[in-house]
């Protein structure tokens, strides 16, 4: 569905993505791993059109995403730091959204209804705490049912509560076919999430492996034992 | 593109700048045709107050604009929208609120007590100026990353149109002054909007006659309806430029 292929993007001095190929399919959950810096997000940025790699080509469905900008409609992307205008209130960005998104069909709006954002609506972005921009951002990330979720790191300064019901969400909405990509340091959320692991550090591409064979290769169940031993022998 | 372009006007409109803008302008004219008994002498002097403020206003606004709005353009920009059509409703937005502005504050009062050729020019110029500055702004905005730098990009920009140019002009003048630079000041004249526009006026206005040989030289060229029709087109020249060049930076940004 998705597939990189030799992208590579340098940041001044920084090489922030070196030569990264990958492929991802419908009906995968993907966790995209590794210390901070190692060209996670900038992979993501790449996919979405964020950022424009300097060598190497993004396709979506078969067609470089360079030229056919549609293909955004078909993802739902949640960013690890939300920015939104700040004299906006939360009802005027979502109302935005749906107007400039044009959605033919059904909207998802399960989670507005289940992180309670009716009773905040009417509050400006300024005004909110980190916790309730992410409720937003991942809000606007399911509002339209898009076949691929992109969401970099998810739980980041979510309360337990609302973690639980984003996780409950992602499974459902993998469970349905959807491809999911989700960034993460906290692994042992991973654990019930994932069936792909993407492993990266200094801009390459570790290893792309199911997480049965990681699980196999390393002998150790959880997640966050296998990449700890991972990153150990990496650095061995 | 309709529906981006309304999002960047209300919220233009939402911020006071504009309607400040709009009611300075507004009381600057009207002071100026009620302090002159003669109306055309009210639209000599408020020519130069719309040469200095409206590039000045136009361009530091727009600058700020595009740099408090990067939430917005992030935004919009991950969502299934050509990169193309977010910049040019940006554009759109900002020089049709600020020209809106310019022709609520200038041009209805220059069109109550001067209603004729001249006029109608100043508004015409007015309203070129005011987009020329947006277009010139959103390039500077996009080829500077940092806010700070940015602005000051911006006001170095309007000082240099407005009093650098002039300054170097003059200068090269009086330094050539033995050669005949008559003609090529009409050249070096389309190198500046600002200047291009006073010219244009000054021309209607038949003060012309106190400038010179050089005033003769401009007469014989802005005078003329191609003169007209080439420095029109320069100062529209001033506008696609900068925006097409504004866009192709912007395809390529990273976010």
């Amino acid at each position: 569905m998705i597939i990189a292929s030799n992208v590579s993007k340098r940041f001044g001095k920084l090489q922030a993505l070196n030569n990264v190929s990958v492929t991802c399919n419908k009906g995968e959950c993907i966790a995209l791993i590794g210390p901070n810096g190692s060209g996670k997000t900038t992979l993501i940025k790449s996919i979405l059109g964020m950022v424009v790699p300097d060598s190497g080509f993004i396709t979506f469905n078969g067609n470089n995403i360079l030229h056919h900008w549609k293909y955004r409609s078909d993802i739902g992307y949640m960013p690890q730091i939300g920015r939104y205008p700040d004299n906006m209130r939360i009802a005027d960005v979502l109302d935005m959204m749906k107007d400039i998104r044009g959605h033919k069909g059904a909207m998802d709006e399960e989670l507005v209804a289940a992180f309670e954002l009716d009773k905040l609506k009417h509050k400006r972005m300024r005004t909110l705490s980190g916790g309730t921009r992410q409720k937003v951002s991942a809000c606007l990330a399911f509002l339209f049912n898009p076949e691929v979720l992109i969401l970099d790191e998810p739980t980041a300064g979510l309360d337990p509560v609302a973690s639980e019901i984003l996780k409950e969400k992602i499974i459902t909405e993998k469970k349905k076919g959807k491809l999911v990509m989700v960034t993460s340091h906290i692994l042992s959320e991973l654990d019930d999430l994932v069936t792909q692991v993407i492993y990266m550090q200094d801009g390459e591409l570790r290893f792309h492996k199911s997480i049965e064979a990681l699980r196999a290769d390393t002998g150790h169940e959880k997640l966050s034992k296998a990449i700890a031993h991972v990153m150990l022998n990496t650095a061995l | 593109m309709k529906k981006i372009i309304k999002y960047v006007m209300a919220d233009i409109l939402r911020n006071r700048i504009v309607l400040v803008y709009l009611f300075f302008l507004l009381v600057a004219s009207f002071s100026v045709f009620s302090l002159e008994d003669n109306s055309s002498k009210g639209l000599l002097s408020l020519l130069n107050i719309v040469l200095l403020v409206v590039p000045l206003i136009s361009i530091i606004f727009s600058t700020i604009y595009v740099y408090n709005s990067a939430e917005f353009i992030e935004l919009l920009v991950s969502q299934p929208l050509k990169r193309r059509t977010i910049w040019i409703s940006l554009f759109v937005g900002l020089a049709g609120s600020l020209s809106l502005a310019f022709f609520v504050g200038v041009g209805i009062p220059v069109l109550l007590y001067e209603a004729n050729l001249t006029g109608m020019m100043m508004i015409g110029v007015g309203l070129l100026l005011s987009i020329i500055f947006v277009a010139i702004a959103m390039l500077a905005a996009v080829r500077t990353r940092d806010k700070a730098k940015g602005i000051g990009v911006a006001i170095m920009l309007w000082v240099y149109f407005s009093i650098l140019f002039d300054g170097l002009v003059l200068f090269l003048l009086f330094q050539l002054a033995d050669y005949p630079l008559e003609k090529a000041m009409v050249g070096i004249s389309a190198l500046n909007p600002i200047d291009l526009s006073r010219i244009l006026i000054l021309l209607q206005l038949d003060v012309s006659a106190m400038m010179g040989y050089t005033g003769a030289i401009f007469k014989d060229f802005f005078g003329t309806t191609s003169g007209m029709v080439i420095s029109l087109s320069v100062l529209l020249a001033w506008i696609l430029l900068p925006v097409w060049l504004s866009v192709r930076n912007f395809n390529r940004k990273d976010l």
